[in-house]
Parts: C-alpha cells; sequence; structure tokens
C-alpha cells in the first residue's frame, strides 16, 4: 500500500506541514508591516481608530504568530527527519541562510516580546511605533533567508561535485543563486498583498454583516489601498518570476503553461483539458502571449517540454495551479481598483453591496493562491529535490514509519487549526472595537467622521 | 582552534542557554499547573505568566537554533539522527507545537481554561524526558546502520537503565533550574506568598537532582566505559558543578541573595554541562559521526562562524534590552506595568 512508501509519505508529510505552516508563514510575514502602518498613520493623524485598527491586528496577530512558531520548528525539524540524505548533501551548500533565518527569526521574537507588552509604557507613542520596525525587518528577512534556499533547490549553484565529492563551496554564489532575485521578490510582496487582503476582508464582512462604522470604514480603505499597491507589486514580481524560469528552469514554465514544442510567437495557453494524444482541448488560447510571458516579446522563441528528456518532466497537472493562482491574481488587481475608483468617484457608493461582497472574499482567494503557487513551484521542480544534483526519491528517508506519523501530524494540525479559530472568535467576539473604542478613548464621538 | 571545535562550542552553548530558559518555562509549566491542583494558584500563577508571556517564543529560537546550526556545522548529523529520530523526533515536535500554542492560546485568548493548563503542564514534564533521549543516543548503541539505512532500536532504548537516568535527571533539574529561578523572581517581585511557595519547591527538588546526577554518573559507566573514563578524568569540571550547587542551595536555605543562588545554579549546571560534552568528544554520534569526520566544509564553518558573530552584535543588544523591560524592570516584576 502506499503507506508503506517512504518517499510518497514524506512528501505528504512535508506538502501537510508546509501547507499548513504556509497560511501563518504568510500571515506572519505580512501583518506587521500593516500593523506598523496602522499605527503610524494612528500616531500622525491623532486618530484612535488607526491606533486601535493597530492594537487589535496585533491581538490576533499573536495567535497566528504561536502557530507559525510551532509549525515552523515543525518544519525545520522534519527537514532532517523525512529528508536527511537531502539535509546532509545541502547542509553543506545551503546552511547559512538557514542559519540566519534563525537570526532574523529570532530578532523578530525579541521585538515583538517587546512591542506586545509595552503599548502604554511611553510617554511619546512614536517610541513604540518604532518597536515595530525591527518586527518587520525582521520577519520580511526571515522569508527573504528561507526563500533563497528553496531558490537553491531550483538553481544549485556555489559548489562542484568531484567524484561524488563536493568542493569549491561557496555559501554566499548558493545563496545568491538565479532563482534568488525573482523568487524573494515574489514571495514577499505576495505576503504582504495575502495579509493586507485578509484584513480588507474582515473589514468588508462586518460592514456587509452589521452596517460597520467609521472604524470598520476606515480599515477598509486603508486595506485595500494597501492590497491594490501590493496586487500591482506581486504581478510584477510574477512576470520576473516566469521570465527567471524562461531562462533558468524551461522545463517548469512548459509543463505549467503546456507549451510542448519549441516554437517562435508562442500562445498562451488558459485553463483546458489534454485528450489522450497530450493535445490541448477546450482551451482560451491568447495568441504570442506566452512569448512576451517569458522573454517581454511577442516573437520570442519559447523552449518547449519535449526538450526534457521524458522521466525529468514534472506533471503536467501544475498547468491548473498556475492558472489559477493568476487568475486570483488578476481578480485582486481588479477588485481592490474598482473600490478605489468607487471611492474617488464621489458620486458612487464604494460601500455598495456587490463591491463589498466582491472583497469579502479577497482574504481567502489570496490565501488560495499562495498554496497554488507553492504547489507549482514544488512539484514544477519534479524530479529534482536539487535540480540536477539529486531527486526526491533519494533525498527521502527510507523509515518505514512515515506514514503513521502522518497521521500522527494530521491530527496535530487539526487541533492547532481549530484551536486558533475558536481563539481568535472568542478574542474578537467579545470584544467588539465600537466597545474596545469606547472603553479606551471615551473622547472619541461617533460623529467624528471624515 | 579549529572551526570545528568552535561551530561544536557555539552549539554548545546555545543549547546550555536552552537548557536554562527552557527549564525556567518548562518547569513553570508544570508549577503552574501543581498549584491549580493545590488550589494555590492564586498565589503564585500570575507571577509565573509575567515572566513567561514576554519571552516564550525567545526561549524557542534558542532550541531551534541549536538545531539548525548542528545541521550547518555538521551535516552528517543531519543524515544519522534524522534517520533514526523519526519517531522520538516527531513526538517531541508534536509536544512542542501543542505547547506553544496553548501557551498562546491560554495567555492572549481563553484565560484560565484547564485544559490548556493540563496541557503545558505535562508537556513541560514530557519534553525534556523525549529530548533527552537525543542525548542518550549520541552515546552509541542504540543506532544501528544496516543495508537498509540507519534505524534506530527502539526496544533497547526503552530497556536501558542509561536511558531512563537520563530522562529522570532531565525531569529533576528542569524542576530545581525552574523553581530556583521563580524564587528569585518572587523575591524581586516582592511577593511574599508566592516566594514561601516556590522556595519550598526549590529546596524540596534539590537533592533528587544530585541524586539523579549521580546516578546517571554509574549508568554510564554500565554504559559507555570509555566515556565515563574520560568524564573521569575531567572531575574538576564536576567537582565545580558540585561546590555551586552547595553555594545555591545554600543561598537559598539561608533565605538571602536569591539572585546569587540562581547564578550558582547557573554555573552548576555550566560545569555539569561542558564537562559532559567536553568528554563526549571527540564523537558528536558515537560512532558514525566525530567533530572531524562530521564537520562541513571549512568555507562554509568559518562563513558560519562570521555570521553568528555579527548575529550577536544585533542580538545581545536587543536581548539586554528584552530583559531590562521584563526582567529586570522592578516595576513590571511587580505587575504595575
Amino acid at each position: 500500500m502506499f503507506f508503506e512508501d517512504s518517499v510518497l509519505m514524506s512528501r505528504l508529510l512535508t506538502f501537510l506541514t508546509l501547507g499548513f505552516h504556509i497560511i501563518f508563514a504568510t500571515v506572519g510575514v505580512g501583518i506587521p508591516i500593516m500593523i506598523s502602518m496602522a499605527e503610524f498613520i494612528g500616531i500622525k493623524k491623532k486618530d484612535p481608530h488607526y491606533t486601535l485598527l493597530a492594537r487589535r491586528w496585533t491581538r490576533g496577530f499573536t495567535i497566528t504568530v504561536a502557530v507559525g512558531v510551532v509549525t515552523g520548528t515543525a518544519i525545520g525539524l522534519q527537514l532532517s527527519l523525512l529528508w536527511p540524505s537531502f539535509m546532509q548533501f545541502a547542509g553543506n551548500i545551503i546552511s547559512l541562510p538557514l542559519f540566519l533565518e534563525v537570526f532574523a527569526f529570532f530578532f523578530e521574537a525579541i521585538f515583538l516580546g517587546a512591542y506586545l507588552y509595552t503599548w502604554d509604557r511611553f510617554k511619546n507613542p512614536i517610541f513604540h511605533w518604532l518597536l515595530s520596525i525591527p518586527i518587520v525587518i525582521g520577519s520580511t528577512l526571515s522569508a527573504f533567508f528561507i526563500t533563497t534556499v528553496n531558490a537553491f533547490m531550483n538553481s544549485p549553484r556555489g559548489f562542484d561535485v568531484e567524484e561524488g565529492k563536493l568542493t569549491a563551496v561557496e555559501p554566499f554564489a548558493a545563496m545568491f543563486n538565479p532563482a534568488t532575485p525573482s523568487k524573494v521578490f515574489h514571495v514577499i510582496t505576495s505576503s504582504y498583498l495575502t495579509s493586507a487582503a485578509i484584513l480588507a476582508t474582515i473589514a468588508a464582512f462586518i460592514i456587509l454583516i452589521k452596517k460597520g462604522t467609521t472604524y470598520h470604514k476606515k480599515a477598509l480603505k486603508m486595506t485595500v489601498t494597501a492590497t491594490f499597491i501590493f496586487a500591482i507589486a506581486t504581478a510584477v514580481a510574477g512576470d520576473s518570476s516566469a521570465k527567471y524560469l524562461a531562462e533558468y528552469q524551461p522545463d517548469k514554465l512548459a509543463a505549467g503553461e503546456w507549451h510542448f514544442e519549441t516554437e517562435k510567437s508562442a500562445d498562451l495557453v488558459i485553463f483546458g483539458t489534454l485528450n489522450e494524444n497530450n493535445e490541448v482541448e477546450n482551451e482560451i488560447r491568447i495568441p504570442g502571449a506566452l512569448s512576451f510571458l517569458a522573454h517581454g516579446d511577442f516573437d520570442a522563441e519559447v523552449e518547449g517540454l519535449y526538450e526534457t528528456p521524458k522521466d525529468e518532466r514534472p506533471p503536467l497537472w501544475i498547468h491548473y495551479m498556475f492558472d489559477l493562482m493568476v487568475s486570483i491574481g488578476f481578480y485582486l488587481v481588479g477588485i481592490s481598483m474598482l473600490f478605489l475608483i468607487f471611492w474617488k468617484v464621489k458620486k458612487w457608493n464604494e460601500y455598495n453591496k456587490w463591491l463589498l461582497t466582491g472583497l469579502a472574499v479577497i482574504g481567502p482567494l489570496a490565501m488560495l493562491a499562495i498554496e497554488f503557487g507553492w504547489i507549482y513551484a514544488e512539484v514544477g521542480r519534479q524530479p529534482w529535490i536539487i535540480r540536477g544534483f539529486m531527486t526526491v526519491a533519494e533525498g527521502a528517508t527510507t523509515s518505514p514509519y512515515v506514514g503513521l506519523m502522518f497521521l500522527l501530524f494530521l491530527g496535530l494540525y487539526m487541533v492547532l487549526g481549530i484551536g486558533c479559530i475558536v481563539v481568535l472568535r472568542k478574542i474578537f467576539k467579545n470584544n467588539p472595537a465600537e466597545l474596545e473604542l469606547e472603553s479606551r478613548y471615551p473622547n472619541v464621538k461617533e460623529s467624528d467622521k471624515e | 582552534m579549529s572551526y570545528e571545535y568552535i561551530g561544536i562550542t557555539v552549539l554548545w552553548f546555545f543549547l546550555y542557554g536552552y537548557l536554562i530558559v527552557a527549564s525556567v518555562d518548562f518547569g513553570a509549566g508544570f508549577f503552574a499547573y501543581y498549584a491549580k491542583l493545590t488550589k494555590k494558584d492564586h498565589i503564585i500563577n500570575k507571577l509565573i505568566s509575567r515572566y513567561l508571556s514576554p519571552v516564550w517564543e525567545v526561549t524557542n529560537v534558542f532550541f531551534v537554533f541549536f538545531f539548525v546550526g548542528l545541521v550547518g556545522f555538521f551535516p552528517d548529523t543531519a543524515y544519522y539522527l534524522g534517520q533514526s529520530l523519526l519517531i522520538p523526533g516527531s513526538i517531541a515536535i508534536v509536544l512542542l507545537a501543542i505547547r506553544g500554542s496553548f501557551y498562546a492560546f491560554e495567555s492572549y485568548g481563553s484565560k484560565d481554561n484547564s485544559v490548556y493548563m493540563f496541557l503545558y503542564g505535562a508537556t513541560g514534564l514530557l519534553i525534556p524526558a523525549a529530548l533527552a533521549t537525543a542525548m542518550t543516543i549520541s552515546e552509541g548503541g542504540f543506532i544501528e546502520e544496516t543495508a537498509n539505512g540507519v534505524h534506530l532500536m527502539i526496544g533497547k532504548l526503552l530497556s536501558s537503565p542509561y536511558s531512563w537516568s537520563v530522562v529522570l535527571l532531565a525531569i529533576v533539574s528542569v524542576l530545581y533550574i525552574s523553581s530556583m529561578f521563580l524564587t528569585y523572581y518572587a523575591h524581586r517581585a516582592d511577593d511574599g506568598p508566592a516566594l514561601e511557595i516556590v522556595r519550598k519547591y526549590a529546596l524540596f527538588w534539590s537533592s533528587p537532582t544530585i541524586i539523579a546526577s549521580l546516578t546517571t554518573f554509574i549508568a554510564l559507566s554500565q554504559h559507555n566505559p570509555e566515556h565515563y573514563q574520560k568524564a573521569i578524568d575531567l572531575w574538576w569540571m564536576f567537582g565545580i558543578s558540585v561546590a555551586f550547587f552547595m553555594i545555591g542551595l545554600f543561598l537559598a536555605y539561608q533565605g538571602k541573595y536569591y539572585g546569587w543562588a540562581f547564578i550558582a545554579v547557573m554555573f552548576q549546571f555550566f560545569f555539569a554541562f561542558f564537562g559532559y560534552g567536553a568528554s563526549h568528544l571527540p564523537y558528536i554520534l558515537q560512532p558514525f559521526v566525530t567533530i572531524t569526520s562530521g564537520a562541513t566544509n571549512e568555507t562554509m564553518g568559518v562563513t558560519l562562524i562570521i555570521a553568528f558573530v555579527a548575529g550577536l552584535f544585533l542580538l545581545i543588544p536587543s536581548l539586554v534590552m528584552l530583559m531590562r523591560m521584563f526582567l529586570f524592570d522592578a516595576d513590571y516584576v511587580k505587575g504595575k506595568k
């Protein structure tokens, strides 16, 4: 049975852990910058609404950080437990950023503790805000370092193998490999985007259900504006990722795009199905667009999947992962732009039901896009764990108990997931924003609308 | 000193740091639950949470640091320990995960939930027991390498007196370190009733600590005579450790200088831990990985050391800031902030 297949189960357990961790990791990278911005606006405008936003976001954030920390510890150890041969090999070359990532997180954890417990300690609130800066830097640097490790798996550099032995190891060349810039850019912007979108979802949802107050409307405006900016940035980053792939991992791009024959002026295939002869049917086709995506030129030649040996091709279903990710990305740009237009045009009501409904889903959608994009990135690297040097099968443990551990961790993540939701609901349900505003800032009146 | 030795020393310092801060945390969880059972929680639990709330994530990082650093400096350990520790390692992860997240759920979310409190107390003892197993395995004799790869001999591990003596030592040490720290912290907070309770805990757990240490030594002499002999050659390290134990106990018994008493406890464990570590060398994982055979290439080793030193410049000021805010800020400790 597949349960005894330690390679497959190692993959599934890693998928489970990372698929769960990535939710909290994404939020962990993106929420600090939103909190920091809200607190800063609150101080500059002397507007307690924004300060309260920062406070309440922080409270929710602590819960997600806790889950992020423990699942991050889990994946940190699982890398060695499930992929011992991979870590033995990669540890020699790419352990620097792993090591630095812990430093960055250490730094973040220290300041997070300080930030949480010192809201009212300083006479001048700007000092409290300053404590948020190291959190933003620390969390973003964590994302940077860990992404370089993933980049290394895609384009390994900084070493030579001579007669089975590693030589000429250059830690910095390994870290700053060709995949690093586009990957780091894409991961960070999409984390910011997703975090802004989740916060926007909360605001839109409350306005939709309970009408909401000035507080929620300010929250919505701020978060949707941030969503729009980060969505544009993510699109640019995604484009640079495609151009990276075209140059260094053409097989991954080709599999993702269902581009089989090398040709000039290649069409972009959107969705569709494959028949038994691997011919694309029912698709939407944009002439020349793949060439443009890959090389910025509608006539450029794009390498097809048939150039790659058969046993080194990634599975073709990743095409849907790519398309879903990109579709959601476009939706996020569109809906946030629409809101901004409705807001700026005086006659239109930006709080109309349809727009709010459209915004109420962007958080979960953005998180789905993160998952799809990540699956595309990881499965698209198959069969390699370190491209060109070690396959996934070679890297995995030979322990027969991985299936059992899979069940153990499935249980753990269910408990953590449910616990997280229950606690978050409890925190906010028993303490709605209006009440907290009144008790903390009794001088702010509801008539205080802009 | 060659880079391998610098590497292992750095890692050992981090593990020592984890030993101290995590013991405080683990033991505090147990004491909090015990106090609840004996209806004394209203006296000491505020004190405990005031210290723990801002620092638990930092505690966790010490551990992550150690194992990431271990894989970085000695990649071969990733292979041998990773292959053999799948089950105990996974159990430790699950316990750590439950403990960390439920701590956060409890302290930021729903106060005084008794299930959370129980989990928090129970994991406080189980995690040190699980992690101590890794130490035991490093002594050799519990891992076999066959054509199918590396495997842990679980039956042998569970029936070994040495293995159980290490577990016992880990648990009582945790309780001793933690209660000595809490005594100091209660004293700083001028919290008389809490001080009385935690000081009793500290005095109570002192003799089991020293007895468990001796038992472990005896069990080691049976399990790994070679290592035992090397430890005996470093007798003075353990002698200093015992001397500091006496000092700490004496001060706590006198009821004065609790801060010094805790520092004495830190030195007690410092000398014992480094004595153990030094006599363990050259093996990291007997007999598969030694400090030279398992080390990373020189370029990576040196780069990691440089990164480490650079990182310290960032971390030490931040840690000092955190300690001044929460540990040494008298008003915060007393609950006025």
